[in-house]
């Protein structure tokens, strides 16, 4: 898959999260907040996120990885690491 | 020849609109076939059929609302001749017409309790338009609390009803089941451990989560102990020989709904947790079908994603138990009369006086511990 930039990994997340939290949209949530306190996604959710962001994005999430995705950019900014297939260090 | 009649999909439900057909008239019926949608308070439910035949005759027009046991539409089966149909189709004429025709003569003076006419208002329910089953017709609470159970809403009142539909079963319950609440702190590291490493070698499509566990764990102890396991109906208990879980699904909306994932006892992790995630998708979009609605033996409340430690839930009639699980972190426990961390969840049971004692409750608890300290054999 080619790589793609910041602006359409941002447009594809928040087009996985529509069907989960339709209330999630790009005017509602702010990018450098914590998602997990601005919307309500329960683990059952998050887990939905994660399949919708492989499913389109070809990118497999591991469960150890769940520690760096907590605001939208810093989801992105993940995302940009692992297409161009370096791994990011573990989150603090 | 086979009479299809409208389900209940649920304790606290009275009536349904049918909102479409998915067959019609000439259409082979197999066994677990989507027949039509219902709306209901909660829900518009995919209806099932249980038993096969040739659909002959819908008889219930989409929009209608018709009480629950209305025969809906009939199907013919092999050897079905005519004549057992013609005579079929003019009982099934007559019942309707008898439940169309008022049950009770106009009274002159209507007998309305101060207490159902309170109850009326809180509910928005036109006291004028509930029909009386009391002595000489008179208004009682129950009536009203029909009442309001039989509006059909509007989507755009779905919420409302559906608060409603809670409101009644929670208020039936508290009134009628005398509860009684015990809770355990169970040690959660090895089973974390375990979901862990199962997760790391799982693609992501084939993940499990704890609740996926403590669902497990709960079927399995509810199957030894069946004192928790099922419903108390017309004065007695009576114990259900197959466990479905009733799995409590906030709406994103407000409100919860809690349909039934069957026989998770006999479930694999990987196929109950495709069932976990398939119903909190459906039952999200409003999507379930009858056979999830109408039949769970015993509910689960997970509310640890809200950070509460410990649940203390009411049972929803005619169950006898509710078990609740609250937030897992590590707080400290004492090993060996050490005090170190570990990751702990509190499993609390709400349960029905009437059907079991503390002394069964307790034995249920220690067993869904126990079952959590051994997760590779769930």
């Amino acid at each position: 898959m080619t790589e793609m930039d910041a602006d359409s990994l941002r447009q594809a997340l928040f087009a996985a999260l529509r069907p989960i939290a339709p209330e999630a949209t790009p005017e509602e949530v702010r990018g450098d907040l914590p998602l997990r306190d601005q919307i309500d996604l329960d683990s059952m959710d998050f887990l939905h996120f994660v399949l919708a962001l492989h499913e389109r994005l070809g990118i497999d999430i591991p469960e150890s990885d769940y520690p760096h995705l907590t605001t939208i950019e810093a989801i992105v900014a993940y995302l940009q690491q692992r297409q161009r297939g370096t791994v990011p260090p573990p989150a603090a | 020849m086979i009479e299809f009649k409208l389900p209940s999909l649920g304790a606290d439900m009275e009536k349904g609109t049918l909102l479409e057909w998915r067959v019609r008239p000439g259409e082979a019926v197999t066994k677990g076939q989507v027949v039509g949608v219902v709306d209901t308070t909660k829900a518009a439910v995919d209806v099932e059929s249980w038993q096969e035949g040739i659909v002959h005759e819908l008889l219930v027009e989409p929009g209608a609302t018709v009480a629950v046991g209305t025969t809906l539409a009939v199907l013919r089966e092999p050897g079905d001749t005519p004549e057992q149909l013609a005579s079929a189709r003019a009982r099934i004429a007559a019942a309707a017409a008898a439940a169309a025709a008022p049950a009770v003569a106009a009274t002159t003076e209507r007998r309305v309790s101060p207490a159902a006419r309170k109850r009326a208002q809180e509910l928005g329910v036109d006291i004028d338009a509930v029909q009386g089953a009391g002595p000489q017709g008179a208004v009682t609470i129950a009536d009203v609390e029909r009442g309001a159970a039989a509006k059909t809403p509007a989507p755009a009142d779905r919420a409302r009803a559906l608060r409603q539909t809670i409101a009644m079963a929670m208020a039936r319950s508290k009134r009628e089941i005398p509860h009684y609440y015990l809770a355990e702190e169970i040690n959660l590291a090895s089973a974390l451990d375990w979901l862990r490493r199962e997760n790391e070698r799982r693609p992501v499509t084939e993940r499990l989560l704890v609740a996926c566990l403590y669902l497990k764990a709960v079927a399995l102890a509810a199957r030894k102990h069946p004192a928790v396991n099922g419903f108390f109906l017309d004065g007695q208990f009576r114990p259900s020989a197959a466990v479905h879980l009733g799995v409590a699904i906030s709406l994103r909306g407000g409100g919860l709904i809690a349909p039934a994932i069957h026989d998770v006892d006999r479930l694999s992790l990987a196929g109950l947790m495709r069932g976990m995630s398939d119903l909190v998708t459906r039952a999200r979009a409003g999507s379930l079908r009858s056979s999830e609605m109408s039949d769970p033996t015993l509910t689960v409340t997970n509310l640890g994603e809200q950070s509460v430690d410990s649940v203390f839930g009411v049972i929803y009639p005619p169950q006898v138990a509710l078990v609740g699980f609250g937030q897992v972190r590590d707080r400290p426990i004492v090993v060996q009369g050490e005090v170190r961390p570990a990751p702990t969840v509190t499993a609390s049971l709400s349960a029905d006086h009437r059907a079991s004692d503390g002394h069964d409750g307790a034995l249920f608890l220690a067993t869904v511990r126990e079952l959590l300290q051994h997760p590779e054999s769930l």
